[in-house]
């Protein structure tokens, strides 16, 4: 459903990186916010890390399910990943500080010509 | 070297829904308001700045003269976020500064209904998927790959704190928000004026965890205006208008700079620290000065985050702070004594006004009930995501 989370047999996250000072970026950029250089490599994110900060969304607009738990992950390579916490019970008791997780994808919807959209989240490890 | 500049006169309505005034009506309230206190009027003014967020592209600056005053100065309509009242009161110390003006009226308004703060709008069913926008997505990311609402968006800013600091969790954050709801009380201007037990806090519906309803500000309407006056005319002005107007000893506007996690988050630290060292280098003025502080608790844990940006308690003791009462009105610090964001209301364009009114009517020594005894200095703090954070410092009269 994004660019940037890249399917196969292994999916896994797509970074911008610049090449000058090794800022990364998920989507289009024009140049680098830390350097203002324009070249740009892609780099493979690592699939696992550790829960930076999360929010258990209990409201929401109306067409999104509550309550999710809205997390965001640095991965084992220091990338900032801003993601949904799925396959855990939404309550503060079972999402900790710090713990481990890994990529995961599925099926987020499907349109009229049948074509699937996969999403990304992150799951206990 | 810049002359000083002055809050010679300042007004603000109460924040609350008004059904049957609109957005000029308010602004216009506070602006002659503010030229009454201050002992002048429109024809003095050289500058008017008018800060407006929903409003931005309706020349409000214009339509509050079209009722007050057309003297055919130079209006400057700004929006900056949360930061959009600030950010009018700093476009007039700019002017004054640079020796374009000696008077002018900033003013900050808001009308902005029942509307809701969740942003990130309804997730349209597209009938064919099509990658658009920076990330490529075929439908809107927020609740899929996390959250766009306020709520989660500053819950997750307070629980990066926790994870980074001992002794922060829930009940921290909403130790924060029984405070200001119990400030309020005391002030006729507030939105809501109830207070709550902890528990009542901790029990009231969960918005985003560990932000629960009574642990984020409402939305509403109001207005705040200020007149500034540069320092050589301030000097002819009568006795009595010296005697109670405020020095504004630090007035500083900052953005985010790069930090590696502002691509997956917004950094509300970086540019709040860089705007209170600033402040306080500007101003000569050290934290532990401070005799009140107006601060931008959207959300209870934002406020908690910045006693530590700011330099109210020791690094990394927010948690200890809120714990042992620092920021309550008879607290080593008080603030938000107004009852903040959280509980006097944020009607968003006038915010960053408000809170200099607020703190001027303390150095004035005229805020009733809710007076700060003794008040020779205060703070004020915004911060709009995307981001903009100001900070000015306060200062009394000493003529
Ligand atoms: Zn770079």
């Amino acid at each position: 459903m994004v660019d940037y989370l890249v399917l196969g047999d292994e999916p896994y996250l797509q970074v911008n990186e610049c090449k000058n000072c090794g800022a990364r970026y998920f989507g289009r950029r024009n140049a680098c916010g830390q350097c203002g250089s324009q070249e740009f490599q892609q780099a493979r994110v690592s699939d696992t890390g550790t829960l930076r900060t999360f929010s258990i969304v209990h409201r929401a607009a109306p067409s999104i399910p509550t309550p999710y738990v809205s997390a965001i992950v640095v991965t084992d390579d220091g990338t900032s990943v801003r993601t949904n916490l799925i396959n855990i019970d939404p309550t503060p008791d079972k999402v900790v500080l710090g713990m481990k997780v890994k990529l995961a994808t599925y099926v987020v919807g499907t349109d009229d010509e049948g074509k699937e959209a996969v999403a990304f989240a992150y799951e206990p490890a | 070297m810049p002359q000083d500049v002055w809050v010679l006169g300042t007004h603000m309505t109460p924040f609350r829904r008004y059904i049957d005034k609109d957005a000029v009506d308010l602004a216009c309230t506070a602006a002659l308001g503010a030229l009454e206190d201050g002992g002048v009027g429109i024809s003095d003014m050289d500058i008017l700045a008018c800060g407006t967020l929903f409003q931005a592209g309706a020349s409000m600056g214009q339509q509050v003269q079209k009722q007050i005053g057309q003297t055919g100065i130079p209006v400057y309509n700004v929006s900056n976020a949360c930061a959009t009242g600030a950010t009018a009161l700093r476009t007039v110390i700019l002017a004054i500064r640079a020796g374009e003006a000696e008077m002018g009226l900033a003013i900050g308004v808001e009308q902005m209904g029942k509307m809701g703060l969740l942003a990130g709008g309804s997730r349209e069913q597209k009938n064919t998927y099509e990658p658009s926008g920076r990330f490529g997505a075929v439908m809107p990311i927020d609740g899929i790959l996390g959250t766009d609402t306020m709520p989660g968006v500053f819950g997750q800013a307070g629980m990066e704190y926790a994870n980074d600091n001992d002794g922060v969790g829930f009940e921290q954050f909403a130790k924060v928000a029984q405070k200001n709801h119990a400030h309020s009380a005391l002030n006729p201007l507030a939105q809501y004026r109830k207070e709550f037990s902890l528990q009542e806090v901790m029990e009231s519906p969960m918005q985003s965890y560990p932000n629960t309803l009574l642990m984020c500000c409402p939305t509403g309407d109001g207005a705040a205006a200020c007149v500034l006056v540069g320092e050589e005319r301030f000097a002819s002005l009568n006795p009595e208008q010296r005697a109670r107007a405020v020095k504004i000893s630090a007035s500083v506007l900052t953005s985010d700079p790069y930090v590696a996690s502002g691509q997956a988050q917004p950094d509300v630290n970086t540019l709040t620290r860089n705007a209170a060292k600033a402040a306080y280098e500007q101003s000569g003025v050290a934290p532990g000065d401070l005799n009140l502080v107006e601060l931008h608790d959207c959300f209870a844990t934002a406020e908690l985050i910045h006693y530590d940006n700011l330099g109210l308690c020791e690094p990394g003791g927010a948690g200890d702070f809120i714990d042992r009462g620092g920021p309550w009105r008879d607290g080593e610090t008080p603030v938000n004594v107004s009852g903040g964001l959280i509980s006097k209301g944020h009607p968003i364009g006038a915010t960053g006004v408000a809170n200099v009114y607020e703190v001027t009517t303390h150095l004035r020594g005229e805020a009733g009930d809710r007076q700060i005894e003794g008040a020779n200095v205060g703070l004020t703090h915004v911060i709009g995501l995307g981001s903009s954070c100001a900070v000015h410092i306060l200062e009394k009269s000493a003529s």
